[in-house]
């Protein structure tokens, strides 16, 4: 087999492995959970045979494998079961399925983070690689200052520093990110203005630091200097030379601040009130709804996981080494 | 084979091609500007090689590059005047700088390996500055490049263009970046170490193909060096660099008969030490029919005998991959045998390091090619050469620090140095430290690992006088692991010849370093630079002429 | 002795880069002394910073959870910087908060290199399946984003400081661990530490003696980093309402009770955010100066 192909196989099988670790453990979160923890949901008034009842619809009667295999079956199809708000009382009416929270959730959450990125990307590229080209002249190190103190801050001093700017102080933007589903897209596109410049500030100061770091670790390799010495023109240098070799780094450090954004998400979309899947995870720790948590801690980690194996795939299909053996 | 143009004092010259005047250049460290190169004048003629030699922190590879008109980052060129065929290289613009590298001035790096772009095929990088610079166009140049793959003998010239930098060994490599400099016929090259990271056998063929094609186009060099002998078998003359400094310039042969300054001798210091050899029967330490591996089914030693007399020194040489660290491994119990045993005074040695008493550790001592990294950064002169006195022989306190003292001045320094870190210390003064550290375990046998390859030549033959007589005083016995011949014969009585993890002789330093040789001795021995202007020659006529009765022979 | 020496060579006189030794403390000034404005600038509000925490109960002009019947007054001579939604004294809160913020960070920091660098170190003498063992499980827990673990597991255990302490520490721990171990691996494979092995000393002492003193550099800085990461986590919980629990005065849930304030154009709630980010700002100049500085000892070599 090609080590190419051999080599990309073997991490995707780690990457699956992983995967099926974490739904172990996030799946025996639930295991963990103290004995009286029915009643807690239930609420005071609950009668013992409700509680029963409850216990029962968990599952708890039965061996935690058998319930493991049945959940991540349910969950490869979609189904994340069913929530717990709403039980309080003990009225079985209310109870939501955990799949039609989370969905229209998830959207809203895939569109600001694909909106972030989208003006995060190419400017930290931009952005890291000047400075890498420009080391140690005013502009690098002024860039340089500025990343580390934005990298300093908590998502949310930068986030109600801008609402106190740009919504408050002169009102360009809406200060709360309030969408729906007949929200038409441009008008998204406005609400949701200010919290991915918040995360835009955040993402782009950790980016453009690793891409200076990754391109001057490059330009400081022999072959880079060789080709200067032949001759070849400024451009050339970085097309030719650098560039070829730099795709595994720069994909590194994009899927690397993607999957940061993904937790940058949480804290932003709580300040703005953006009804995304990170705010139903906060709202469900507060209110201990265990199957929403894990539902939207699968899909975090589900999300983080492939982009780093997304990363990891790419270094390896551009490793000259790996793509023409000895 | 062009062996008339070394008689008479070189090439045929033509006129000045290259002039540097007064050339300072300063270096960035510590926050502050050093200057580096401290005002060098340099004056090449078309069609003339010039060696340039010094030791490490000399200048060299950055006067190199200044006569590019190139200076690596961290350094500035600050004065002086760069004439190239009568352009001022510091006055003319970055883009006219850049026209004439790769197509008049090349250059050829140190290390082939990570000078050459892993992500491009030989070929496109060996054609790009002849097609980029408009000399030629893609096709001729690709077709010329064969040429000159074939004409520096290197394999399947046809196809060996359309490999990978991983794919080809190191020698293959650094011929490879010689037809690259070639391929727009320069008028001048540069050479920055180019054989140094190379085993002494490739060396040879290397040497010998980038002297005739230097030859054959009539290019001016720059062949940058620490090696006197190397660069003897290249150059028409040579300057030698010190701190920045040139310290002088002559023709070669002039140069190695007669040297000016007592600095140039100190850069052949090694070679002017010889020992005489002594016999001894009394075999201190022996291994016996080893084997050894690092897992797996390769095996990097297969059935090694090696004999140690007391008091006296064996030498194992060999090249890179030849095994001879592994056995050092093997006798330290580092790396327990897979097969065969380790006597020591007769009587076997455990394999493993740690079924070894505190006494058989105690007579085995071990001292190691870099003292950099063999003395932990953070304790003293005192730590380091207190705790084996403290461990083996039990010494505390005063009485403790009176043997540090005693120890110091036997290796030549004295009692100031006590309370100095390793970072307080020179090149030469780690080593010593680290000889006292063997020395105060009152070991019988020590283990010397490469111990003066990292060294500069005057500071090497300071630390094998000392190791000869501290062997004199307290009889001592070395293993010497070396692959450099000049140290064999300063310090050796007796020497092993080792090759691909076995052993292919073993004798009195007389009986190996003189014929009849087996033919991997032949090979190495021969391949090692002698301080002899004709020596490559001499050497390719013998090696064409025995190919010759071979091919009678076998046809 | 010398007179094996030509040339007036002698080993002693050697040219080298020999400095005049110095000890620990003139080192430190002297490396000060050099020091850039930001790091000043760093130490200067670190040091405030303590202070504060420290003497927060002789500082603080009210008590903790002492509440008036103004909430929301504004910044006035009574309040200097009014009071919060319960009608406690802003500047009261925020000074506690330097004290219970910054307290239960450095505890967390301190458990999380307690926890991963011991275990790193070990994992790099023992190596064997106790070394994989470790190291697989620390690459399943760190293909989780920790504070999504984090929000999962105090929905399970519940908000109590304790709870927020042991989590944040063993999340952070992992951290810890790949870095101790990466940075023991170095040392390790060094030809002193071999040397040792050779001269039969035993495991303890080539601990003590040979690795921990040459891994303490980079794991102090790191100490600098995984204190900011770790107070950053802290607060971002709290100010998620799931981290330190009210009446406990602490900065990130000021911000979060106040926020609203933010659309009046008030900006009280920015205090405890800026008190949060002027503290990591200055740990992170520090370290920088640092890392720069430890590094810049290697070039000398």
């Amino acid at each position: 087999m090609h080590p190419v192909l051999r080599t990309v196989i073997q991490r995707l099988g780690l990457g699956l492995l992983t995967l099926l670790i974490v739904s172990i453990i996030i799946f025996s979160s639930l295991e963990l959970l103290p004995g009286d923890f029915a009643r807690a949901i239930l609420g005071q008034s609950a009668t013992p045979e409700t509680v029963a009842a409850f216990q029962k619809e968990l599952g708890l009667d039965r061996p935690a494998t058998a319930r493991y295999f049945e959940w991540i079956g349910n969950v490869l199809r979609g189904d994340f079961g069913t929530s717990f708000s709403g039980r309080s009382g003990g009225t079985a009416g209310s109870v939501r399925q955990v799949s039609d929270l989370i969905e229209p959730r998830l959207y809203n959450t895939l569109f600001l983070a694909a909106m972030t990125a989208i003006i995060a990307v190419p400017l930290a590229l931009t952005l890291g690689i000047m400075a890498a080209l420009y080391r140690n002249s005013w502009f690098d190190r002024a860039v340089n200052a500025m990343t580390l103190t934005t990298i300093s801050f908590p998502e949310f001093f930068v986030a109600y520093i801008l609402m106190l700017l740009l919504a408050v102080t002169f009102p360009i933007f809406p200060s709360l990110a309030n969408v729906s589903d007949s929200t038409p897209f441009w008008e998204r596109v406005l609400r949701c203005m200010l919290p991915a410049i918040t995360l835009t500030l955040v993402i782009v100061a950790h980016m453009m630091r690793m891409t200076r770091a990754a391109i001057i670790n490059l330009l400081a390799s022999p072959y880079i200097e060789m080709a200067q010495l032949k001759g070849v023109s400024r451009t050339n240098v970085i097309v030719h030379h650098a560039l070829p070799n730099a795709w595994a780094p720069i994909v590194n450090v994009i899927a690397f601040n993607l999957a940061y954004l993904i937790v940058g998400v949480v804290v932003v979309e709580v300040v703005f009130v953006y009804p995304g899947i990170g705010q139903l995870m906060v709202d469900s720790v507060t209110s201990r709804d265990i199957p929403v948590v894990q539902a939207c801690a699968l899909i975090f980690a589900a999300t983080y996981i492939l982009l780093n194996l997304f990363a990891d795939v790419i270094s390896i299909v551009t490793n000259p080494r790996l793509l023409h053996p000895r | 084979m062009n062996t008339k143009s070394k008689q008479d004092g070189g090439r045929e010259k033509g006129a000045v091609l290259l002039e540097m005047r007064d050339v300072t250049i300063d270096g960035y460290s510590d926050d502050r500007w050093h200057p580096i190169i401290k005002g060098v004048d340099v004056t090449l003629k078309r069609g003339e090689v010039m060696g340039m030699i010094g030791e490490s922190g000399a200048g060299k590879s950055t006067l190199g590059l200044a006569a590019m008109g190139f200076a690596r980052p961290g350094c500035k060129i600050t004065g002086g005047t760069i004439m190239f065929d009568g352009i001022d290289l510091l006055a003319i613009s970055e883009t006219e700088r850049r026209a004439l590298h790769g197509s008049r001035i090349a250059y050829v790096a140190q290390s082939a390996a990570a000078a050459f772009n892993p992500a491009h095929q030989l070929m496109n990088q060996t054609i790009e500055s002849a097609v980029s610079h408009g000399i030629m166009p893609k096709a001729d140049a690709e077709a010329d490049a064969k040429k000159l793959f074939a004409d520096l003998q290197l394999p399947d010239p046809d196809n060996i263009g359309y490999r990978y930098p991983h794919q080809v060994s190191g020698g293959q490599l650094q011929r490879a970046m010689t037809a690259m400099a070639m391929s727009s016929r320069p008028d001048l090259i540069i050479f920055d170490e180019p054989t140094t990271a190379l085993d002494v056998t490739t060396q040879v063929e290397v040497l010998a193909a980038m002297r005739e094609i230097v030859d054959r186009f009539h290019t001016a060099a720059i062949y940058i060096t620490h090696d006197l002998a190397v660069v003897a078998q290249m150059a028409d003359k040579i300057k030698v660099l010190r701190y920045g400094n040139q310290v002088e310039e002559a023709d070669t042969r002039k140069m190695l008969k007669s040297p000016q300054e007592e600095y140039t001798k100190t850069l052949w210091a090694v070679r002017s030490l010889f020992k005489e050899e002594e016999k001894n029967d009394d075999v201190v330490l022996r291994m016996h029919e080893v084997d050894a591996s690092y897992g797996g089914d390769v095996k990097v030693l297969h059935d090694v005998t090696i004999q140690v007399p007391r008091g006296r020194t064996v030498a194992i040489v060999g090249e890179s991959g030849s095994g001879k660290s592994t056995a050092a491994r093997v006798i330290t119990g580092l790396l327990p045998p897979m097969k065969g045993e380790v006597y020591f005074n007769g009587k076997p040695l455990p394999p493993a390091l740690k079924d070894r008493s505190k006494e058989q550790l105690q007579r085995i001592q071990m001292i190691y090619q870099m003292a950099d990294t063999a003395m932990n950064p953070r304790h003293t002169v005192r730590d380091i050469i207190g705790r084996p006195l403290e461990f083996y022989l039990g010494l505390r306190g005063a009485e403790r620090d009176r043997r540090v003292v005693e120890l110091l001045e036997l290796i030549e320094l004295n009692e100031d140095f006590i309370d100095r870190l390793p970072s307080e210390l020179s090149g030469g003064q780690k080593q010593r430290i680290c000889i006292a550290r063997a020395l105060a375990a009152e070991p019988d046998v020590i283990i010397c690992d490469e111990v003066t390859s990292a060294l500069d030549q005057i500071v090497q033959e300071g630390i094998l006088k000392l190791l000869l007589r501290l062997q004199s005083e307290f009889n001592i016995t070395y293993l010497f692991i070396t692959h450099d011949i000049a140290t064999v014969e300063a310090i050796s009585d007796e020497i092993v010849v080792m090759f691909q993890g076995g052993v292919v002789e073993q004798g009195p330093k007389s009986k190996i370093l003189n014929a009849p040789f087996p033919p991997y001795t032949e090979l190495l021995l021969s391949s090692v630079p002698q301080m002899d202007p004709d020596w490559l020659d001499t050497l390719l006529a013998e090696r064409a002429k025995k190919g010759d009765e071979l091919m009678k022979a076998s046809g | 002795m010398s007179t094996e020496t030509d040339q007036g060579y002698s080993a002693a006189a050697e040219v080298g880069a020999v400095r005049a030794r110095r000890t620990v403390w003139e080192n430190m000034w002297r490396g000060l002394k050099k020091a850039p404005l930001t790091a000043w600038f760093g130490l200067i509000v670190i040091f405030c910073y303590c202070f504060v925490a420290v003497f927060a109960g002789l500082l603080a002009p009210y008590g903790e959870s002492q509440v008036f019947d103004v909430p929301y007054a504004p910044w006035s001579d009574e309040y200097t910087f009014g009071t919060d939604q319960l009608g406690r004294d802003m500047l009261t809160r925020l000074i506690y908060g330097a004290r219970n913020t910054i307290g239960i960070a450095v505890a967390t920091t301190l458990l999380s290199f307690a926890v991963g660098g011991g275990l790193g170190v070990l994992a790099t003498i023992q190596r064997g399946w106790f070394d994989q063992i470790l190291s697989r499980a620390v690459d399943v827990l760190m293909a989780i984003p920790s504070l999504i673990f984090a929000l999962m597991l105090l929905s399970i255990f519940g908000s109590t400081i304790l709870n927020l302490i042991i989590i944040i520490a063993i999340l952070d721990a992992t951290r810890v661990f790949r870095l101790a171990r990466a940075v023991a691996m170095n040392v390790v494979v060094m030809d002193y530490v071999e040397a040792a092995k050779l001269r039969g000393e035993g495991l303890g002492w080539i601990m003590r003696k040979e690795i921990i003193p040459n891994i303490m550099p980079p794991l102090v800085a790191e100490f600098g980093l995984r204190f900011c990461f770790v107070f950053l986590t802290i607060s971002a919980l709290s100010f998620l309402g799931v981290g330190i629990q009210p009446p406990t005065a602490d900065w990130g849930s000021m911000v979060r009770e106040n926020a609203t304030l933010i659309t009046y154009g008030d900006i009280t709630p920015l205090l405890p955010a800026g008190a949060i980010a002027l503290l990591t700002v200055a740990v992170n100049f520090v370290v920088d100066w640092f890392l720069h500085k430890t590094s810049g000892l290697r070039d000398e070599h």
